[in-house]
């Protein structure tokens, strides 16, 4: 059969391979498998290749055409990258679902969005979420029009999946929920009207929407956010947002852990405090604790006490962020219930909570106007052991245990307990407070085996070239300490890179604006040339009055052009670590920072390939002093081509980062070049490191050196960070030239824009 | 003869000492050695270098440097008048003459072929050759050349010559530590220490955005002209605004978190 034939001529075993499992005799997908399983390979990891080929199989085998089937394969890709690989079995389950109920022609709908949706919903929970609202509307709206049976679709499914990026763009996953619903509610009887609520025609559709646009969407202000942690409390640390729409009876409470700080997806205005506000009340809360709160062991207090010690701890952290940004008291209070004083029943209810929140009220409010005088008491003593200094979480415990004894009231153990105007949103649920010595499950456990995997060496060829390193506690060199081994990079498929450009048009085309207007200027005036193409007035005036005077005349009185006044030579050195593998962005499901870091080595070497500067690019990484391994990405007189572009895609990270050694090689290349300005540009994941080297300051100090002596050569030497901790120690090593960047993501973009700015 | 008096720092500037840089730099004065006094806008760096000149009771003779200048525009050049041509001293000429110190102020800004200039007064010769006029100049013993240098210039094309660093004593400065910077904000204005430190404090906050979005944070400077809004009436928080966010950055998000800083910090 003529299909079969073409279909089965792939040339490389694996694609073969590929194509049996996919088992699909579609001409369509045949036309864009190729494409799709290039994508696919930069995003799904091998072993999970397998899953994503069945469940394209299983869409092809629905009985509902090619479509599914083809839109999955060109989608999935995409929301791998945004939420992860685990989406998968929600997804399927869903389709199965619909493919159950008469909704099974919606199925291709569903699929042409989701990769758009999934890039609004940036996790798994949150586009479980998004399947649940569809869900929903799908069982409210299937068959229920005028009473006749379980036959129709609903009419609004479609129209939903249609619109839900948009929705996405405006409203959280919560807003969304409230929006479809009203649709439900309003227009499950009117297939027509359902379908202009769900396609966004309706006015009240619309009206629904602007309503449920209250509050600040966290993806709006997430930079603000991260501006506001390190200009105002030098604390930079990853924010994760979470869902609260959905969560009726436990309602998400902020919280940090090792992965970051946790906040709402959304927070709608609170009164006179916006959105934004209540985001940073609640980003200072727990800096607040990150700064001044130590655990607590906690095995030998009942859960009350440690409801106290948490409200004590929660004012006295407060107390303290507001001696350093006074104006935080007014927010904090205005988020603050103010609790009526008579409000608990104490004869039926457990009132403990409710006079720990006014307790918790007057601590930070000097006009409470409670009149309780135990309360009074405590809020005298809280204020004195704060008097002159911060106290500390033990002393405020001591406090806070104290304060329940003298308080204890029996109705405390009912089961009744008062909850109203006790609940303090803007505070973090305090598990960093404590510590539970017995049964303690060691998260910190891990045991990767690939750590221990060396790499085969496949160094051959040049001898190593020996460098010294510096020895900063005796001040002298270390002769020939380091071996450099240098080899041309291996080389991958140079049409990855070409995806990758493609993949980033949109920025290519900003950029290209930018470099025209960089390019030099066609012509630059040479002024005081004793020859050249034009008399240059101010200067011949000047030497007729020099002539005049009697003095010898300056003959240099002409000017001439010059086209092209740029004159840079850059070598662009990167760092190729084990660290690069880490996946970047939340719950470590994006992309790794090797694959970004080939994205903008591609970007740069293109932009700079248009501007016309002569750029080498090299990678390294080291294992001891005896192995530095220093590739040639590019050379200077290379272009930035198909060869090029092949050693680009086969970049590997592994090994440790012996920064000095690398710095001295690169120098070494870079001196050779007659060049106004020689720029070596360093992109690194973090600081200088090696197996052999336990003192950190070392290899720090070894580098600071390698960085002066390129000085010396005239060689500027400027790093880009990934890491957001660097602040710690790239000024000491580079000076006044190191920029971090704290948004991994957008090193593609970032860097290209880096070298035009330094370059300007 | 030039008059030397009219070069003189009269009134004693206001200078808080950082360290001891004042020691060091009379030390250096001692042995005529060149001084390059390094460190973002706006720390005081001009500030010392006019403090140390009253110190020494020597006149100062300060060069603002720029894109366009030129040799000439340092050495000195012939002018046509109603005699024909007169010959005219530069800075650089007159301070070597009448032995004052000549500051030549961010002195990266000016061409690197012009910078070359300076090169023979640097060193054991302390000459200054004069090509137009065939003169040699021996340098006053009391000569000495400073330059101001701002390393933190985020372009990489703005830079010394090597050739040219190497020939000069340097002193790093940075913006003072917060106590130090608030009774500064204080003496140089009048203004209330409380509320200096309050200033000092988003000093502070736009510096730790240095490298994330900010090239500089805020200078020393740019809190004394807020400090002295403050003092002649105008609003805390207007004053910073003005003095303090809307001169660095026209970011949306780093003006909304400064702003921020300020309500929360003025109350
Ligand atoms: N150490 C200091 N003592 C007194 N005033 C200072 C000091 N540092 C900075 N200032 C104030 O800051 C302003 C700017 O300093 P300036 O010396 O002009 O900066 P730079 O030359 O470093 O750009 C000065 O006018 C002065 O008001
Ligand atoms: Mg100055």
């Amino acid at each position: 059969m003529a299909v079969d034939k073409a279909l089965g001529e792939y040339q490389h075993p694996l694609m073969q391979q590929y194509w049996a499992r996919l088992n699909t005799r579609f001409p369509q997908v045949a036309e864009i498998f190729e494409e799709a399983m290039a994508e696919a390979l930069l995003v799904i990891d091998r072993p999970d290749l397998d899953a994503y080929l069945d469940a394209a199989s299983f869409l092809g085998r629905l009985g509902r055409g090619v479509e599914p089937m083809l839109v999955f394969l060109e989608e999935w890709p995409s929301v791998v990258a945004a939420v992860g690989k685990e989406a998968l079995t929600p997804v399927l389950d869903f389709v199965k679902a619909m493919q159950k109920s008469p909704n099974g022609k919606a199925i291709t709908s569903f699929l042409q969005t989701l990769a758009a949706v999934a890039r609004r919903l940036q996790s798994v929970e949150q586009l479980q979420h998004y399947l649940d609202i569809a869900r929903d509307l799908m069982a409210r709206t299937t068959g229920s029009i005028h009473g006749h049976h379980t036959t129709f679709p609903s009419p609004g499914l479609p129209f939903f999946f249609e619109h839900a990026p948009r929705v996405l763009d405006l409203l959280s996953v919560g807003g969304m929920w409230n929006w479809v619903d009203y649709g439900i509610r309003n227009y499950s009887h009117h297939p027509e009207r359902q379908e202009e609520y769900f396609g966004l025609k309706l006015a009240d559709s619309r009206a629904v929407l602007q309503r449920e646009r209250r509050g600040t969407l966290f993806a709006d202000v997430e930079r603000q956010l991260d501006l506001y942690l390190r200009a105002l409390w030098r604390d930079g640390d990853q924010l994760v947002p979470y869902s609260t729409a959905f969560d009726e009876l436990r309602k998400p409470i902020p919280y940090y852990d090792k992965l970051g700080l946790r906040v709402p997806d959304v927070f709608e205005d609170a009164g006179m405090i916006g959105g934004i506000d209540r985001y940073r009340a609640v980003l200072a809360h727990m800096v607040g604790h990150r700064r001044w709160s130590t655990p607590q062991i906690a095995d030998n207090w009942s859960p009350f006490q440690r409801m106290a010690v948490e409200f004590f701890e929660d004012c006295r952290v407060e107390m303290l962020l507001c001696r350093e940004y006074p104006g935080l008291r007014r927010i904090f209070l205005a988020l603050h219930p103010k609790p009526v004083e008579d409000a608990c029943d104490p004869e039926t209810t457990s009132c403990l909570r409710h006079r720990l929140a006014m307790l918790s009220r007057a601590l930070l409010d000097p006009d409470h106007g409670y009149r309780d005088s135990d309360l009074n008491a405590y809020v005298a003593r809280f204020h004195t052991m704060l008097a002159d200094g911060a106290a500390n979480t033990t002393d405020t415990a001591g406090l806070a245990l104290s304060y329940v004894a003298k308080t204890r009231r029996q109705s405390d153990q009912f089961a009744k307990v008062h909850f109203d105007d006790t609940v303090i949103d803007y505070r973090d649920d305090n598990r960093h407070l404590w510590q539970f010595i017995e049964d303690s499950d060691d998260e910190e456990f891990f045991d990767d085996p690939d750590k221990s995997k060396v790499r085969e060496s496949e160094v051959v060829g040049l001898p190593p070239r020996h460098y010294p390193e510096w020895d900063t506690h005796s001040k002298t060199y270390r002769p020939d300490w380091t071996s450099v081994y240098e080899a041309l990079h291996p080389s991958g498929n140079p049409a990855d890179i070409d995806k990758l450009l493609q993949k980033h048009a949109a920025l290519a085309k900003q950029l290209k604006r930018l470099l025209d207007l960089l390019k030099p200027q066609d012509k630059v005036r040479i002024r005081y040339q004793e020859e050249g193409s034009e008399l240059d007035l101010d200067v011949a005036i000047r030497s007729l009055i020099d002539f005049k005077g009697g003095a010898t005349p300056d003959p240099r009185i002409n000017m001439s052009h010059r086209t092209d006044g740029r004159n840079i030579a850059v070598l662009l050195l990167v760092d190729l670590s084990e660290s690069l593998n880490e996946k970047v962005g939340t719950g470590g499901t994006g992309q790794t920072i090797l694959e970004l870091s080939q994205e903008a080595v591609s970007l740069l070497a293109w932009a700079i390939d248009r501007l016309g500067d002569p750029l080498a690019i090299a990678g390294f990484h080291s294992n001891t002093r005896h192995e530095v391994r220093y590739q040639h990405i590019k050379g200077f007189s290379e272009q930035w081509d198909d060869e090029v572009k092949a050693r680009v895609a086969a970049m590997e990270a592994g090994w440790s980062t012996r920064m000095g050694a690398a710095l001295r090689h690169a120098g070494h290349y870079l001196g050779a070049r007659k060049a106004d300005k020689r720029i070596l540009l360093v992109l690194t994941d973090g600081e200088p490191a090696d197996i052999d080297v336990t003192d950190p300051e070392h290899l720090r100090a070894d580098t600071k050196k390698a960085v002066e002596e390129l000085d010396t050569q005239g060689i500027t030497t400027f790093c880009l960070s990934l890491d957001p901790k660097a602040d710690e120690y790239v000024r000491e090593i580079f000076g006044n030239r190191w920029r971090v960047l704290d948004r991994i993501e957008r090193l593609p973009e970032q860097l290209p824009m880096l070298y035009l700015s330094l370059t300007k | 003869m030039t008059d030397k008096t009219q070069y003189l720092v009269k009134q004693e500037p206001f200078y808080q000492a950082q360290g001891r840089e004042v020691a060091l730099y009379e030390a250096a004065y001692a042995a005529k050695l060149p001084v390059m006094v390094k460190g973002p806008t706006g720390c005081g760096k001009s500030r010392f270098v006019e403090y140390m000149a009253w110190k020494l009771q020597k006149p100062l003779i300060t060069v603002a440097c720029n894109e366009d200048m030129t040799a000439s525009d340092l050495v000195g050049r012939y002018l046509l008048d109603a005699n024909g041509t007169r010959w005219l001293d530069g800075p650089l000429t007159t301070a070597a003459r009448i032995g004052a110190i000549c500051y030549l102020d961010e002195i990266v800004e000016a061409r690197q072929d012009t910078t070359v200039v300076i090169h023979p007064l640097t060193d054991h010769r302390r000459t200054l050759p004069i090509d137009k006029k065939g003169e040699l100049i021996e340098a006053h013993p009391d000569f000495q050349l400073v330059i101001s240098y701002n390393p933190g210039y985020q372009s990489l094309m703005k830079d010394l010559k090597q050739s040219t660093k190497q020939r000069f004593t340097a002193f790093d400065f940075d913006y003072p530590a917060p106590e130090l910077e608030t009774s500064i904000l204080a003496k140089e204005t009048g203004l209330a220490e409380g509320t200096a430190a309050k200033l000092v404090k988003i000093g502070q906050v736009g510096r730790n955005l240095k490298g994330h979005g900010l090239d500089e944070g805020i200078s020393t400077r740019l809190l004394v002209y807020a400090a002295t809004l403050i003092k002649r009436g105008v609003d805390a928080q207007d004053a910073c605004r003005m003095a303090l966010v809307r001169p660095i950055t026209d970011d949306a998000d780093i003006r909304a978190t400064l702003d921020h800083a300020i309500d929360t910090t003025f109350i």
